[in-house]
């Protein structure tokens, strides 16, 4: 029951006016391609409560509830400011930037999980997100793990069966942890076994968030030949990565995000580079 | 959410201009979405219409058993009786109920056969009481799975019922045990457990919808729970018989009292499995001319209207579990 909640590292206490805008890329429409997901005008605002500063009593509470107040240090923060991009069947697209840029926060909006304030997101099919978050279920085992992820994606009995050892193989979890609950898997360990139980399915949009920054070498290797199939049945995949090397090998398009906007869209030599320079890596 | 208006963004960005780029094939006039709706992409993780939803719940209806055996079997993992508290833990509670009600407070009047009449009334309304605190914790504990992948949301409160209603099942087994050690022979009266058992499961997953969509938006809910809870057990004919109370001097007068309490379905459902049960209570209904058939009707609408509304009820936010 310790996954209720989950991290933020957003930062706290920007305010707008110190914020500059940039000149974001224009979108420009291929239509020689189908689009699967279209991002257009997004404006993601959220609130973080408890921020410090109050007591924390119940007479403050109390006071707070009888003035009809809002919760106490409530701050609301504008993490992703008027982004617009189409992503096309096909694509892996990389999505860069520094820390507190709003790359997990878009990739939720797209996944559905964070209301748009302005603008929207537009969808082909469900997308699916794998995070950096707890096991999927913490107290059962990497077996149930696996039968109860591939059922509640909606695959049979008998598929999840057909299914079962492949997703143990990709996994490659040392002998035995199989069944072991997953919470005493390492983070590792934890990432692979929900990587190969997502992948189990074809989705339409998979979306990946720091999930593969924990795997060693052979993980890797054998993650991005899984992203390239997911590729080739015509989805399209979303990778957040600190990694830069991992989203060079793995994308064929790399967006920069810069404190919400976009800065940069392109293929990944170019932006990675400038990337790179600007931040001075 | 609530706030929709504070959250007026600031003006100056140039969104606008941004949504509608001038396309470089003539059609200037075309946003980016009118351009998605023409490929027929639809809002992300927007709700199914209804008959979809129904087919993919029947359609998870394996994961949702596997999920709550699991959930059974994980659940004493780490105590070293492991599974027998199953057992165990009802019983200790009739036990102490028993103490206090049978022997302290000697209520009970107008009951044969005292100790399987309270047996029962706990661990059937103990299948509503947990389901409802599993129900409200639902969609909160399980948002990393609900985060990574799709599906129905429903089949969350849907299993946790399932779980108690496979621990009701032990308990039913040890019951019937108290039953026939204290005199009572299995008749084919017996068999009307089973249905009284499915409208009680209906009735209990009704509830538990309601109780997962506003416990997943409003955590105070699970402080005010097992006060709720309580307060509904006190009500519901556990320790006492509600028609031995009804007909007390004091509410002689007032026969609503004993028609609400009667149609209380914390009460009904204990009602339907004892008068199945013990051969000897539906005697001791008769002594204060209470009959119980009607009770049928009442479980039967009970079911009907916590499970349809409960139903509707969750699905009306099932785009927005899991947000945040």
């Amino acid at each position: 029951m310790a996954d209720v909640k989950e991290k933020t590292k957003k930062p706290v206490g920007r305010t707008d006016k110190s914020r500059q805008d940039i000149e974001q890329p224009e979108v420009v429409i291929d239509r020689t391609r189908d689009p699967i997901v279209v991002v257009d005008g997004l404006h993601i605002i959220y609130r973080v409560y408890g921020a410090g500063g109050d007591k924390g009593s119940a007479a403050t509470a109390m006071m707070r509830m009888v003035r009809r107040q809002n919760r106490p240090q409530m701050k609301e923060i504008h993490a992703v400011r008027g982004v617009s991009f189409i992503a096309y069947r096909g694509d892996a697209i990389g999505i860069i930037g520094t820390n507190g840029s709003g790359k997990s926060t878009l990739l939720k909006a797209i996944a559905g999980l964070l209301p748009p304030h302005r603008g929207g997101v537009l969808t082909d099919g469900q997308p699916s997100m794998l995070g950096v978050s707890a096991a999927l279920m913490r107290d059962l085992s990497g077996e149930r793990n696996i039968i109860l992820g591939c059922l509640a994606m909606g695959l049979s009995p008998q598929e999840t069966k057909e299914r079962y050892d492949e997703i143990v193989e990709f996994a490659d979890l040392k002998p035995g942890f199989i069944q072991y609950p997953m919470s005493t898997y390492s983070s590792g360990m934890g990432a692979r076994l929900r990587f190969a139980i997502a992948a189990a399915r074809t989705h339409d949009v998979l979306l990946i968030d720091e999930a593969l920054a924990t795997g060693d070498a052979k993980f890797k290797r054998r993650s991005k030949a899984k992203i390239e199939e997911l590729r080739k049945d015509a989805g399209a995949v979303f990778l957040v990565a600190h990694n830069l090397d991992v989203i060079e090998e793995t994308c064929n398009r790399v967006i920069w995000l810069d404190d919400g906007q976009i800065r940069m869209d392109g293929d990944p030599q170019t932006v990675i580079e400038a990337y790179t320079d600007a931040t001075g890596k | 959410m609530s706030h929709p208006e504070r959250l007026s963004p600031p003006g100056g960005e140039p969104v606008d201009a941004i949504a509608k780029p001038p396309s470089p094939n003539g059609k200037s006039s075309e946003s980016l979405t009118e351009f998605a709706a023409r490929y027929g992409l639809t809002q992300s993780a927007a709700r199914p219409p209804m008959s979809r939803y129904i087919r993919d719940v029947w359609q998870r209806r394996s994961f949702i058993w596997n999920f709550a055996s699991a959930k059974s079997m994980s659940m004493y993992t780490s105590s070293r009786l492991g599974q027998l508290w199953q057992v165990l833990t009802p019983l200790l509670n009739a036990g102490v109920y028993y103490v206090i009600f049978g022997l302290l407070l000697q209520s009970n009047r107008g009951v044969t056969n005292f100790p399987a009449f309270l047996i029962t009334g706990v661990f059937v309304f103990s299948f509503t009481q947990r389901s409802l605190t599993a129900g409200a914790r639902s969609i909160g504990n399980n948002l990393s799975l609900i985060r990574a992948l799709h599906f129905p949301r429903a089949t969350l409160p849907f299993a946790f019922v399932i779980v108690e209603l496979q621990h009701l099942m032990v308990a039913m087994g040890v019951l019937m045990v108290i039953v026939v050690a204290t005199g009572e022979m299995p008749t084919f009266a017996w068999l009307l457990l089973i249905p009284a058992l499915m409208l009680q499961l209906l009735f209990n997953i009704g509830i538990s919808l309601i109780i997962a969509r506003i416990g997943a938006f409003s955590r105070d809910i699970q402080q005010l729970l097992p006060f709720v809870t309580r307060s509904w057990l006190y009500f519901s004919g556990i320790f006492f018989m509600t028609a031995g109370l009804a007909n007390r001097d004091s509410l002689k007068d007032h026969p609503w009292v004993g028609k609400i309490l009667e149609a209380n379905p914390g009460s009904v459902y204990i009602e339907l499995i004892r008068t199945s049960l013990l051969e000897s209570y539906p005697k001791d209904l008769a002594k204060f001319g209470w009959g119980h058939h009607h009770l049928w009707l009442y479980g039967l609408g009970w079911a009907l209207v916590a499970f349809v509304g409960g139903f509707w009820y969750f699905y009306r936010a099932e785009e927005r579990y899991g947000r945040g």
